[in-house]
């Protein structure tokens, strides 16, 4: 090969590199446009809602009169249904996740399950709301309930759970079940007392991220019913007298978060509009704070077990 | 050299303790079981949906035929003259669907190969949590901005653009679709063996070129399976589509007008005091029907390119 082509050829890949530098901006603009989204939507909701933000805010029911309209029902419902959704979600997405990774034996009915889990993570969220109005509304007669409404939202984050809960499993390596079963330990011991606590992290990451999602959606809670107007606190769970506990808030009408700012929102008043905006803070803070500290534990967990 | 001394129970011990324990057994068999049916739990449910949507649709399609739901352009159950044309609930929901595939797709694919091709391991590492926050904020936030944030714009730059309408609604969900397109592209990048980049390399070529026609390539399959995850969140979005595109069912794929989704169509009527068994309860599962059916089609359709460009390595 002679000088002159060899010389030819430097030239055209230095030409072909000028490319590499357009497209890192490309890249790097393509990436902004998706931060700076994040950040334009957080600050126009702040400009418009930060003047509602009170302690009155958080303490007033809902109210005709926009100016002294509250969250309080709306963010107490959050809470209890937020509370049924964990108390469902994660014992029955950890159970099957540690069925699938330390139990399942090979074969169509372990594939068939894997199949469906994955599937389910693509069904539309309002197809969650439609099934739960059927089921539990109507069929079981929970009614428009805060049962109702937890139930759905933790069918809706199971698939999450399961998976988050899959990929911790896997990472606890070979070794630690082995040293268990050579001192005798059964298959469960061995889950219950090494693998599911060396999991814990990854556990947690997953089932966060999962009640922040639940947290956000709208849709299937607007369809089994949730009212958008609640001018009053559930029923107490515990009671002066004996049996002292008492699980009828369970049943009772309820209203959260983002069915409140979407009620506001679909009103014509610009004052009301302001309320939206100053619940969607709450709630992007609330969600954004939940996802935050799920990568915050994910990053402690990983750097503190050193196998 | 002395012998190590093993330290034996006394032989009753012993015997206990390695005779086999049944009570054990059973509880071992007991939890087993509890977990499996924890596992199949999620089988129930997929079960529970399909039979729901059926059993409810059946009964709609007493009242209504197959045929005018299917190719009446009108859907009306809430006026007087009631007309059962799912087409126009369909055209929102693809128009909506693709203006936001619009948006995500071009930008997600972008930035999925700055991420895993160009950019250095600190911004990758940093960038990528960031990007996924978008998917982390409430769907309902997004509608907001798109009604009162995105649409003003957009009346600034297309005057006569009416309040409602299915562009801000799409580009807003575009952006909102944006990680889930970029993660999964990006991921499928990433597993791209090194040799091969270095084999391109080897040859003259640059970064951008090994990106592009090396890469790219040998990832499609995890591509196309990104794509196919944005289309279903598309198609299924709710929240956006009802605050910001309007909810009147609208044949048209101008997306400058305002029109209803399956999902808005959902929405609006579990707004309203149902009651349990009427044609309009059951027309919500007629339409959640097709929702389920159209992301069935999409995801049959990804499984089908993904399986004609995977490549092994």
């Amino acid at each position: 090969m002679s000088d002159a082509n060899i010389n030819e050829i430097r030239r055209l890949i230095t030409r072909h590199k000028r490319w590499d530098k357009l497209f890192a901006l490309i890249g790097l603009l393509a990436m902004l446009v998706g931060v700076a989204t994040l950040a334009v939507l957080f600050i126009d909701l702040l400009i418009d809602g930060a003047p509602r933000i009170s302690w009155d805010f958080f303490t007033s029911f809902p109210s005709r009169h926009p100016g002294s309209a509250g969250i309080l029902s709306a963010f107490v419902g959050t809470c209890l249904v937020m509370l049924v959704t964990a108390l469902t979600a994660v014992p029955l997405g950890v159970a099957a996740a540690v069925y699938l990774e330390e139990y399942a034996p090979r074969n169509w009915v372990t594939d068939l399950i894997e199949i469906n889990v994955t599937n389910l993570a693509g069904v539309p969220s309002i197809v969650y709301g439609l099934l739960a109005l059927g089921l539990f509304v109507y069929a079981l007669g929970f009614g428009q309930s805060i049962l109702s409404a937890g139930l759905t939202l933790a069918l809706l984050i199971l698939p999450m759970v399961i998976v988050a809960t899959r990929e911790s499993i896997r990472s606890v390596p070979g070794a630690i079940r082995e040293a268990a079963y050579a001192v005798g330990a059964t298959k469960w011991q061995t889950v219950s007392d090494h693998v599911l606590p060396y999991s814990t992290g990854g556990i947690l990451t997953g089932v966060i991220i999962g009640l922040a999602r639940a947290i956000g959606e709208t849709a299937p809670v607007i369809t089994i019913g949730a009212l958008t107007f609640i001018a009053f606190l559930p029923p107490a769970p515990i009671k002066a007298e004996a049996p002292f506990v008492s699980a009828d808030w369970l049943f009772a009408p309820f209203t959260v978060m983002p069915i409140q700012m979407f009620n506001w929102l679909s009103r014509p008043e610009e004052a009301f509009q302001i309320n939206a905006a100053a619940a969607g803070v709450i709630l992007i803070v609330m969600t954004l704070a939940m996802n935050a500290f799920a990568i915050w534990l994910r990053y402690r967990f990983r750097k503190r077990i050193k196998w | 050299m002395s012998t190590p001394s093993i330290q034996v129970p006394a032989s009753g011990d012993t015997a206990r303790r390695f005779t086999p324990n049944r009570w054990r057994h059973v509880h071992e068999r007991v939890i087993e079981s509890l977990l499996f049916l924890a596992a199949l739990s999620s089988v129930m449910i997929t079960v529970a949906i399909v039979v729901m949507l059926v059993y409810e649709s059946l009964g709609f399609f007493k009242h209504v035929s197959v045929w005018d739901f299917l190719t009446d352009t009108q859907w009306t159950p809430l006026f007087s003259d009631k007309h059962y044309g799912v087409l126009p609930l369909v055209s929102g929901t693809l128009v909506t669907s693709g203006v936001a595939l619009a948006v995500a797709v071009p930008l997600g694919t972008i930035i999925a190969i700055y991420l895993s091709e160009f950019a250095p391991h600190k911004v990758r590492e940093t960038m990528k949590p960031a990007l996924e926050l978008l998917a982390g904020v409430p769907t309902i936030v997004y509608g907001y901005f798109a009604l009162l944030f995105v649409t003003p714009i957009l009346q600034k730059i297309f005057p006569g653009l009416p309040g409602f309408n299915m562009l801000s609604a799409g580009i807003v969900m575009g952006v909102m679709i944006i990680p889930y397109v970029s993660s999964v592209s990006e991921d499928a990048m990433h597993a791209v063996p090194m040799h091969i980049r270095e084999g391109s390399y080897a040859m003259g070529a640059t970064r951008f070129q090994t990106a592009i026609r090396v890469v790219t390539p040998a990832a499609a399959s995890g591509i196309i399976a990104a794509y196919i995850l944005g289309i279903s969140r598309a198609v299924g979005e709710t929240m956006v589509v009802a605050v910001a595109a309007g909810m009147q069912p609208n044949l048209t794929w101008n997306p400058a007008e305002p029109a209803a989704t399956i999902t808005a169509y959902i929405v609006q009527v579990s707004l309203g005091d149902l009651p349990h068994g009427s044609l309009e309860y059951q027309s919500i599962f007629a339409v959640g029907l097709v929702l389920i059916i159209m992301t069935l089609i999409f995801n049959v359709l990804g499984h089908w390119l993904r399986r004609r460009y995977r490549e092994a390595y």
